[in-house]
């Protein structure tokens, strides 16, 4: 008789409040999150950040799946749900890590965390990091990654647009750099919500 | 997945403890559960907590041409959807009763009483009128889910800005947010359903029944009322017979529920107004309390990115320069030229072919990366190459290699076939084979 094990993920992911004019330097945009939220799924998270959606399902699973350690719950369906509420710019990054947030939240053993960064890059060549709609649509690329938490290797990136090799070394760099203020994020929200003091 | 059932025990404890007047949550026989209302960025986008059910409602507007037969009124449509999440017996195929029942009730509740005004919504009659569509997501089912499915929608309407539009003779203008404020859409009243549970055939009542409640209650009477007491529908499930009094105790019930949630929407709306008036910050990130232990909040975080340069400059060096990409295209006849060679059919036996490694894609990958636009490459490498694994227990009997112009980028042999790539500018030709039956 097969055992059937259901873990249920479930997120609600926002992008972006406010669209304040973003100055030379590269910044992320503020950060919220929540956890637990849902009663009914297994685990639950908020994350917010400042035909195209099957590939966007397919890019985030992909993720999962290099992350999720699927052998430790054989014959069981993992089903991550992910609730677009606004979207502000840099939704499939705010998606990868409303997803990793929500899997931690659900207690799936995974072998990192992972985090998703996107950078724009405009006509004349200046990077972005977290771009909003208006920069990303004026963009002559963008190009979103997933980094993993260990060593901050690439487990998935998507590109849209007309780059360079060294432009794209370059994102992958700064995104390696922003990845660190996002692992931090987690870190720290994780903390607060399991310390005992 | 199925919905776990309903243990014996636990429904006979429900009952007893409604016999006796008891709730589990703690609550009186009339008592709401806490109403938490949250705008988002966008107008129109609110989400609406009935303890823990959570409905999340969008409203956006469309100009298209009217219906044939209501050429001066508006369009509205509205749609709840049961968010997997929900609940996990919420499947994408499998809700279809409940949905279409509770999409019917919304509808009659918002559309057939009329408490959105449909002909301020034309713009040129017979032409152009505004299509409101109001999109209403459940997050959370913790019972009760028309409730706040309806509170959701009319405060979504409420707090919704459509785009300012002018007529002047023939010509039609209509403003983006940036050159003329939106404006809000003429509501008349807001319509809110108020759900009764009855226990026992009608015995013992309960309003706004929680999940639990709801799986042993007999019927559920839904009356929609707005804040003068007119009542805009009245829906009656579950085959209960209730008697006229117990009918209009119940309205009367709703009345008094109605005027409270009527004040708190107002009031929830006035707050947000306030905020965006004054240059607050708001949207959901702002509702997320600060001092809940399961939240958490950081500001702007600036980046450095002075070193990212070096780092790529260093990156690349390091790098393999990548191999001789020959891109020229070879016209074979007008209408069919080839770019590149499609590699050979790399389906040999499955259980030999786990040594076969795609990521070696060698010239092949790299034309295709440098021309395609859109991709979506699993993992970047740059410049690497395998080295060519040769295979010496391979079945083929003979095998004719044409020498090209140049030598052979790289020889790709799998346990039952090879193949070899060679400068397009030659014709392939090439023996089959023999491959083995189970082909």
């Amino acid at each position: 008789m097969e055992e059937e094990m259901h873990t249920d993920a479930k997120i609600r992911a926002e992008s972006g409040t406010g669209s304040s004019p973003r100055g030379p330097g590269c910044s992320l945009r503020h950060f919220a999150c929540e956890q637990n939220l849902l009663s009914r799924p297994d685990g639950s998270a908020s994350f917010l950040q400042g035909v195209a959606e099957k590939s966007r399902e397919r890019l985030i699973r992909n993720t999962c799946e290099a992350v999720v350690l699927g052998t430790l719950h054989p014959r069981t369906s993992i089903t991550v749900v992910l609730q677009v509420v606004s979207d502000a710019g840099s939704l499939l990054a705010c998606c990868l890590n409303a997803a990793c947030m929500a899997l931690v939240d659900a207690g799936v053993p995974m072998r990192a965390l992972f985090c998703g960064v996107t950078c724009a890059l405009d006509s004349d060549g200046t990077l972005v990091l977290d771009p909003t709609s208006k920069q990303e649509k004026e963009a002559r690329a963008v190009l979103t990654f997933a980094l993993d938490s260990v060593e901050r290797k690439l487990l998935m990136s998507s590109t849209k647009g007309l780059y360079s090799d060294t432009e794209l070394q370059q994102c992958l760099a700064a995104a390696q750099a922003a990845s660190q203020h996002v692992f931090r994020f987690y870190r720290e929200s994780l903390q607060r919500r399991y310390s005992k003091s | 997945m199925k919905e776990t059932p309903l243990s014996n025990c636990e429904r006979r404890f429900l009952l007893r403890a409604i016999e006796e007047k008891k709730r589990l949550d703690g609550r009186q026989t009339y008592d709401y559960r806490n109403i938490r209302i949250s705008f988002g960025t966008d107008y129109g986008c609110c989400i609406v907590e009935l303890g823990k059910t959570r409905v999340l409602g969008q409203v956006s507007c469309e100009l298209v041409s009217p219906k044939l037969n209501r050429a001066t009124e508006g369009i509205l449509f509205f749609n709840l959807e049961l968010s997997q999440m929900a609940a996990p017996a919420f499947e994408p195929g499998r809700q279809s009763d409940l949905l279409v029942k509770l999409n019917r009730l919304l509808e009659r509740c918002l559309r057939n009483s009329k408490c959105i005004d449909t002909e301020s919504l034309c713009v040129v009659a017979g032409e152009k009128v505004w299509q409101i569509r109001v999109d209403l997501h459940l997050l959370n089912h913790d019972g009760n889910i028309i409730d706040a499915a309806s509170i959701a929608a009319i405060v979504a309407l409420c707090h919704f800005r459509r785009p300012d539009v002018s007529v002047q003779g023939d010509e039609v203008t209509l403003y983006t947010p940036e050159e003329r404020d939106p404006v809000p859409l003429s509501i008349h009243h807001m319509p809110i359903c108020v759900s009764f549970a009855f226990f026992q055939q009608g015995t013992y009542l309960l309003v706004d029944p929680n999940e639990r409640e709801e799986r042993v209650m007999d019927g559920l009477l839904v009356i929609a009322m707005n804040k003068h007491r007119e009542i805009c529908t009245i829906q009656s499930s579950g085959g209960i017979m209730l008697l006229k009094d117990q009918v209009l105790r119940c309205s009367k019930i709703a009345g008094v529920k109605v005027a409270e949630i009527t004040e708190l929407i107002l009031k929830a709306l006035e707050n947000d107004q306030k905020v965006r008036k004054e240059g607050g910050k708001f949207g959901f990130a702002e509702s997320i309390a600060n001092q809940r232990i399961t939240a958490f909040k950081m500001e702007k975080a600036p980046i450095d990115t002075s070193d990212v340069e070096e780092k790529a400059e260093e990156i690349i060096a390091e790098a393999e320069p990548p191999s001789e990409v020959v891109s020229t295209p070879v016209l074979w006849t007008p209408g069919t030229a080839q770019i590149g060679e499609g590699v050979e059919n790399s389906w040999g036996d499955l259980e030999d072919s786990e040594k076969e490694d795609d990521e070696g894609g060698g010239d092949q990958a790299i034309i295709l990366d440098s021309i395609k636009m859109d991709t979506g490459v699993e993992v970047s490498d740059i410049g690497s190459q395998d080295a060519p694994i040769i295979l010496s227990d391979s079945e083929e009997e003979e095998m004719i290699i044409l020498e090209p112009d140049k030598n052979p980028k790289k020889i790709r042999t799998q346990t039952t076939s090879a193949k070899q790539e060679k400068a397009p500018s030659k014709k392939p030709v090439k023996r089959r084979k023999k491959k083995r039956a189970a082909n």
